[in-house]
Parts: C-alpha cells; sequence; structure tokens
C-alpha cells in the first residue's frame, strides 16, 4: 500500500450534539476529492443505508457529517469521497435510495471543510 | 374503529389485494397469527421459512403483483434472507413481513432476536422497522409501492411484537399502494436513438428480465421486425420473444450457441432493453461486442453505464420507450444481416445425440417436454446443469411462463416457486370480483379475493377461468386441502437435479397439503453437475466434493411425503412414461436417471470472452 504512513488522520471523531464526523479511511490521492450534498429522511437507519450503499459497492467514502435541518423531519449529509470516474455511478446508487430526496454537488466546499471538524476542534474527552 | 397492529396490519394487507401468504408462525409474529384466524387471506403454512419465500416469489414472477411472505423473528427472518436476496437480483415484487422482539427487549440478546433490519438492508430494495403501530398506515402501502414501482424488488417490513400488541384507533384509511409510473423519456432521445438505429448496418437486440417486468414483449418483437434486428435474450428474458421467431438468437453468453456469441462479435450496433450486462451474459466485458457501440434503455438509471459505458442511455419504462420507438422507426429490410443471422444460427446447432439412441439425455429430455407441454405451462427450475439445459433446449413460448432464479443462482428455488405459481395460476381460474387496488378506500370486504387479482397489467398468460364463473367470491377463500385436491389447477413443472431438490425437499409436505398439480422432475446424475462440469474443464479433473455418495430413492422419497413417485426406466420407453405420468392429474416427483458424464455445451470459460467457446467436439479432440 502506497498509503502515507506518518500522521494518519483520526479514525473516529464525534462532535458535539447533533454532529457526527466518521473518518473512513485515508485518501491515496488527497488531491482528488468532491463532496457531495445529500438531503435525507430524518430516521434510524437512514445513515447504515448510505454508509452500507458505500460499503457494498466498494465506493470510497473518506468521510461523513449529518445533521438535522429546520424541524427534524430532514437531515443534510455531506459525504467526502474520491472524485474518480465511478463517481456518477455512486450518485446514481445512492438516489436509488428511498430515504435520499435530493443529491447535489458541493464546489464551495472541500476537504478543508472536513479536516477542519478533526480533533483540534475540540479538547479530547476521556472515555 | 379500535384494534390492535397486528389486526390493522392484516387489514392493510386485505386492502392490498393479498389473498394469500406463505409463512411459518412463532412466538414474535403470534398476534398478526391470531389476526388471520379469522381472515379472508389464506395462510399457506410451509415446512421453512425459505419456501414461504420462494413460493411467494413464484406467485409474484407470475402475476407481476407483489406477494407477501411471513417469518418470525430470529431464525425465521434469517431463513428468508436467501429467498429475499433471490428477489432482489431478479427484480421480484416481494413484501417479506417478519415478527420482531418487543422493542423493550431490542438490543438485549433477547430470545430470538436478531438484527433483522440490519441483515435485511443489503439485499432489499428498502426496509421498514416499524415503531408504532399508527406507521403500519404509511409503511405498508409504500412497502407495495416501492415493491412494484420502477425496477421491483423485496421490501422488508419488520414489526416488533409490542407493535402488533399495541391498540390504535383507525379513522382513516390509506389507499392502497400500487405502482407509480415511472418518469417518461425525454423525446429528443428516442428521436436520436431511431437516427442511430436506422444508420445502423447491423444491430441486434439485447433483451433482458426488464422487457418482460414493463410488459414490453410484443413491442420488443415488433421492434425486432421493423428493423430486422436479431434478437438475444438473457436468462430472464427467455421467453420474451418465442422460439420459432425466424430474428430469434436464444440465449446469450456463458451458454449460449456458438453462433449467438459470434453474430454479437459482428454486430455494430447492440440495443440493450432492460439488461444489466451481467457477467454470465458478457463474458470478459472489455472484450463483449467489440465492434458495436452501445445504446441502452432501462428502468433504473444506475444500470445506464454501470458495467460498460453507453453512448446513448434512455431511462423509463420500456414499453412506453419502444412504443415511442416503433413511431418514429421506418421498416428496414437488412437481407444481408438477416441472413447472416440465419447461417450462424444453422451452422452452430445445439448439439444432442439422436433421440432414438439417448432418449434421456438432457436436451433430448428438455425438447420433449417442449413437444408435450402446453405452451402456456409455466416451468420453474433449479440452478445447475438442468437449468442450463433448459434454457438451451425447452422453446419457452410465453412470457413469465419460465421460472429461474438467474441473478443469485439458488438451488432450492424450484420446487417453492412452483408450488407458489401454481397457487396463482388456481386462483386465476377462480372467480374474481374484478377489484383494484386503485379503486379507493374500499373496505375490507369489498377488496378482490384474487391474488391474481387486479386487471392485469399486459399478462400474456391467458386468464383460464372455470365454468362455475358465477359463484361468488366469497366461497373462494379458504380452500381446504380436500378442495385443493378437487381442483388442482394447470399442470406447472418443476426442473431440478439430484443436488438442487434436496436443498428445498421439505417442501414436498407443503405441496402434499394443497394438491396442486406440481410435476417435479429430478435430473438425477448423482452429483452437483455443474461443478464437477467445471472441475472437469477447469481444474485439471480434480473431482472435489462434486459426487455424492449416497443419493435417495426419490420416487420413495415422494410416496414418504404422501405423492406419487416414480423413477423412469432408461430401456422402457421413458419418453412416453414421461408423457403420460405428467398427463395424469395432480402433484408427483419423478426420477429421470441421466448421464453422468453429460456436460453442457458450449461453455465460455468463467472470465474469458464470449467467442472463446468450449464445444463438446473440441473437448473430444483435446482429450483424445
Amino acid at each position: 500500500m502506497l498509503e502515507p504512513t506518518s500522521s494518519p488522520p483520526p479514525s473516529i471523531v464525534t462532535l458535539a450534539d447533533q454532529c457526527n464526523v466518521i473518518r473512513d479511511k485515508p485518501s491515496a490521492s488527497p488531491t482528488t476529492a468532491a463532496v457531495i450534498e445529500l438531503r435525507v429522511r430524518n430516521h434510524p437507519g437512514t445513515m447504515a443505508h448510505v454508509t452500507g450503499l458505500f460499503a457494498r459497492r466498494g465506493f470510497n467514502l473518506e468521510a461523513i457529517v449529518c445533521v438535522p435541518v429546520a424541524d427534524g423531519a430532514t437531515s443534510c449529509m455531506l459525504l467526502l469521497v474520491a472524485d474518480e470516474p465511478r463517481l456518477e455511478q455512486v450518485e446514481r446508487q445512492l438516489a436509488k435510495l428511498y430515504d435520499v430526496l435530493t443529491i447535489r454537488h458541493r464546489q464551495d466546499l472541500t476537504r478543508e471543510f472536513f479536516t477542519r471538524l478533526g480533533p483540534s476542534a475540540q479538547s479530547p474527552t476521556a472515555v | 374503529m379500535k384494534i390492535t397492529g397486528a389486526k390493522l396490519l392484516r387489514i392493510l394487507l386485505e386492502r392490498q389485494g393479498i389473498r394469500t401468504i406463505a409463512g411459518i408462525p412463532g412466538g414474535a409474529i403470534l398476534p398478526f397469527y391470531d389476526a388471520l384466524h379469522q381472515s379472508r387471506i389464506r395462510h399457506i403454512l410451509t415446512r421453512h421459512e425459505q419456501g414461504a419465500g420462494f413460493i411467494a416469489q413464484g406467485m409474484a414472477r407470475v402475476t407481476g403483483k407483489a406477494a407477501v411472505c411471513l417469518a418470525t423473528s430470529g431464525p425465521g427472518a434469517t431463513n428468508l434472507l436467501t429467498a429475499i436476496a433471490d428477489a432482489r437480483l431478479d427484480s421480484v415484487p416481494l413484501v417479506a413481513i417478519t415478527g420482531q422482539v418487543s422493542q423493550a427487549l431490542i438490543g438485549t440478546d433477547a430470545f430470538q432476536e436478531v438484527d433483522t433490519y440490519g441483515l435485511t438492508l443489503p439485499v432489499t430494495k428498502h426496509n421498514f422497522l416499524v415503531r408504532d403501530p399508527a406507521e403500519l398506515l404509511e409503511i405498508v402501502p409504500l412497502a407495495f409501492q416501492l415493491a412494484e414501482s420502477g425496477r421491483p424488488g423485496p421490501v422488508a417490513v419488520d414489526v416488533p411484537k409490542d407493535v402488533q400488541n399495541a391498540t390504535i384507533d383507525v379513522r382513516d384509511w390509506p389507499e392502497p399502494g400500487g405502482p407509480t409510473p415511472a418518469p417518461a423519456c425525454p423525446d429528443a432521445l428516442i428521436d436520436e436513438l431511431a437516427h442511430r438505429l436506422i444508420a445502423a448496418q447491423r444491430p441486434v437486440l439485447y433483451l433482458g428480465g426488464g422487457v418482460i417486468a414493463s410488459g414490453a414483449t410484443d413491442l420488443a418483437q415488433a421492434l425486432a421486425h421493423r428493423l430486422s434486428a436479431p434478437v438475444v435474450c438473457t436468462l430472464m428474458a427467455l421467453g420474451a420473444v418465442p422460439p420459432d421467431d425466424s430474428l430469434f438468437m436464444g440465449m446469450l453468453g456463458m451458454h449460449a450457441a456458438k453462433g449467438t456469441n459470434f453474430l454479437l462479435e459482428e454486430a455494430d450496433l447492440l440495443l440493450a432493453i432492460g439488461a444489466r450486462f451481467d457477467d454470465r451474459a458478457t463474458g470478459k466485458v472489455a472484450e463483449f461486442c467489440p465492434k458495436a457501440t452501445i445504446a441502452h434503455i432501462d428502468i433504473d438509471a444506475a444500470e445506464i453505464g454501470k458495467i460498460k459505458p453507453a453512448f446513448h442511455g434512455l431511462v423509463g419504462d420500456a414499453a412506453d420507450i419502444l412504443r415511442r420507438l416503433l413511431d418514429r422507426l421506418p421498416q428496414q429490410r437488412r437481407p444481408a444481416w438477416r441472413a447472416r443471422a440465419t447461417e450462424l444460427r444453422r451452422t452452430h446447432p445445439l448439439h444432442a445425440p439422436p433421440c432414438a439412441d439417448q432418449p434421456l439425455h438432457p436436451v433430448n429430455l428438455c425438447r420433449h417436454l417442449g413437444e408435450i407441454l402446453e405452451p402456456d405451462t409455466v416451468l420453474t427450475t433449479d440452478v445447475g446443469q438442468h437449468q442450463m439445459w433448459i434454457a438451451q433446449a425447452y422453446p419457452v413460448r410465453r412470457p413469465r411462463t419460465l421460472l429461474t432464479s438467474g441473478g443469485l443462482g439458488t438451488m432450492g428455488f424450484g420446487l417453492p416457486a412452483a408450488i407458489g405459481a401454481a397457487l396463482a395460476l388456481r386462483a386465476r381460474r377462480s372467480p374474481d370480483d374484478g377489484g383494484s387496488p386503485a379503486e379507493g378506500p374500499a373496505l375490507p370486504v369489498r377488496r378482490s379475493l384474487d391474488e391474481g387479482g387486479s386487471p392485469a397489467e399486459g399478462l400474456a398468460l391467458p386468464v383460464r377461468r372455470s365454468l362455475d364463473e358465477g359463484g361468488s367470491p366469497a366461497e373462494g377463500l379458504a380452500l381446504s386441502p380436500a378442495e385443493g385436491l378437487a381442483e388442482p389447477g394447470p399442470r406447472v413443472v418443476c426442473v431440478s437435479g439430484d443436488g438442487s431438490i434436496l436443498m428445498n425437499i421439505q417442501e414436498l409436505a407443503t405441496l402434499a397439503d394443497l394438491g396442486l398439480n406440481v410435476a417435479v422432475l429430478v435430473f438425477n446424475n448423482a452429483q452437483l453437475g455443474l461443478v464437477r462440469q467445471q472441475q472437469e474443464l477447469f481444474y485439471g479433473r480434480r473431482y472435489e466434493a462434486a459426487h455424492f455418495a449416497s443419493v435417495p430413492d426419490f420416487a420413495a422419497l415422494a410416496r414418504a411425503f404422501g405423492l406419487r413417485g416414480l423413477r423412469l426406466n432408461p430401456n422402457r420407453d421413458p419418453l412416453g412414461e414421461l408423457s403420460a405420468a405428467l398427463a395424469a392429474p395432480g402433484p408427483c416427483v419423478i426420477d429421470i436417471p441421466i448421464h453422468e458424464l453429460a456436460n453442457v455445451y458450449p461453455m465460455v470459460p468463467p472470465g474469458a470472452p464470449n467467442r472463446q467457446m468450449i464445444a463438446e467436439p473440441e473437448l473430444a479432440s483435446t482429450h483424445a
């Protein structure tokens, strides 16, 4: 594997309250990433449908943020994914999920958005 | 009206027009079974939940409507999984309902607790865990809508016991769920496809199961003849084009006739319709149809370009797109291309020894079945050599008459699927009140009693009715086994192997309960034939775990279940005996000894391009 060995990103980062960020694995080529925004139905299981899709189709999911929107009936999910030829297939499979309402690219967001949410954003908590 | 969640679930299913459910009870689903006690829904008690899943599949595959299977929590749910996954891969509408431990116990490793939601998530189109009886009012119609809309598929509904027991005051009933129309494909895309098809020199139509799901088989045939384009079918599309059609080239891929795969090498335009470029069809993808550009019609946008880039993708209902495409296409002649297809078909026939010499050669057997069975006979298969021989040699004349596990390749599919098909066909014959799910908020008592029920969806199977059509619908419910024997319904044939049949053999007991007109034909070579074939061809004849040390007496086994059983004698007019056995009414098991070394030819080695086909004569010279 050619993945960088020095200072790997943290594997799991838990943020306060309504925001969860999970790093799946470090990207092999950190320059080519895309951010997808999903509007989803907010209920238990939606996260499993989205992350499970990436796992079983062998797609790369680097980071995910999910926050409830307005009254909490829907949530906004931001996915950091590899910008590879298969991205279109990823989007089409996501669009088939019943709980996914809309999909759009967030050109305004980069990897930096997710790394800012990393462990430096708050002091480590003892478990 | 104050009712329990269990009764609410039952009424919602009745309102969906569900008349038959297959399942097995258990602790976590008992409240629902109690609610079934006074229902017009007939419950088919199977001997294994997988049997229930495949019985529901048999009903769904014949009618095109979602069917229901039922299981308890824990092992009941896990036993259903294979049938659910099978429905997913073959796009079969199915609603699987499971009991779950009470919500207070979820997550405590309670008795018969398993994460059914988590287990069904990757093998369903969508799944639900019901948290409150009021949610059933939304979830049940939605489950049917999702199962039947767009690309059909299975939906799982997990219902905790406390939700079944809770009471709820229901005032407004939801509309039953049904298929929603797919968004229309833009005209411009159809215009462009029409231009491309007119410009093509050597077009080929590549039909998949979606053509049958869409009810577009007549339109696909019309398109082929308008374009003078030969047609290849996937396993799931067999029956979409009559086998004697001058443009029909049979199944493509791993076990295609040689001429069929050669034709695809020469095509300059491949129009895929409701097909998904499965590896068993394409062989090595990079070398599939090397000279062709690809156009793809599918209702599932994710299929376009998933395996092979398509220059032209049209998302929508195949029937709608083909109808509009035909409006734009003048008659094309292409005499040279037609002649080439005919020549390839003529020069590469399916190889079989003369019937007089080897009547029980599998290819001869399949051809004989084609001669003696009615064109609308539903035939199911299991998985293995016998399945491929049927695909090659049995003439599937109508859509929805070959039921086979294509994508998942599940051994054990055939018998319960045949039972489900026979149930659906028998129901079609019985009186029907003609109700359709779209009628409105009808009370349960007005619902269709017929699981083949709603007026229908372009099925090619003729709706045959019994002479006593005048009978009141109410008489049709809950046939007792004795009544079942009195009206066994049309003949349904399950072609199986001695390996496959033992994987769900216990459903012979269910068949005996019902007395349906199902005949099980066991192609018996005392081995896992397709495994042995692959070990012979690709693993240096190092046979491992392919031969059975002992094989049961299937005729005696049938009699032990209370069914007619016989074994054909190769030396005493076996085909005549087979015909007579199938002509006699009622369920039966027919054990057919076939040559233990018979192989399915031609065969493309897994991972090889389709032009590299191993044929029998070549094999003989290789090993001479």
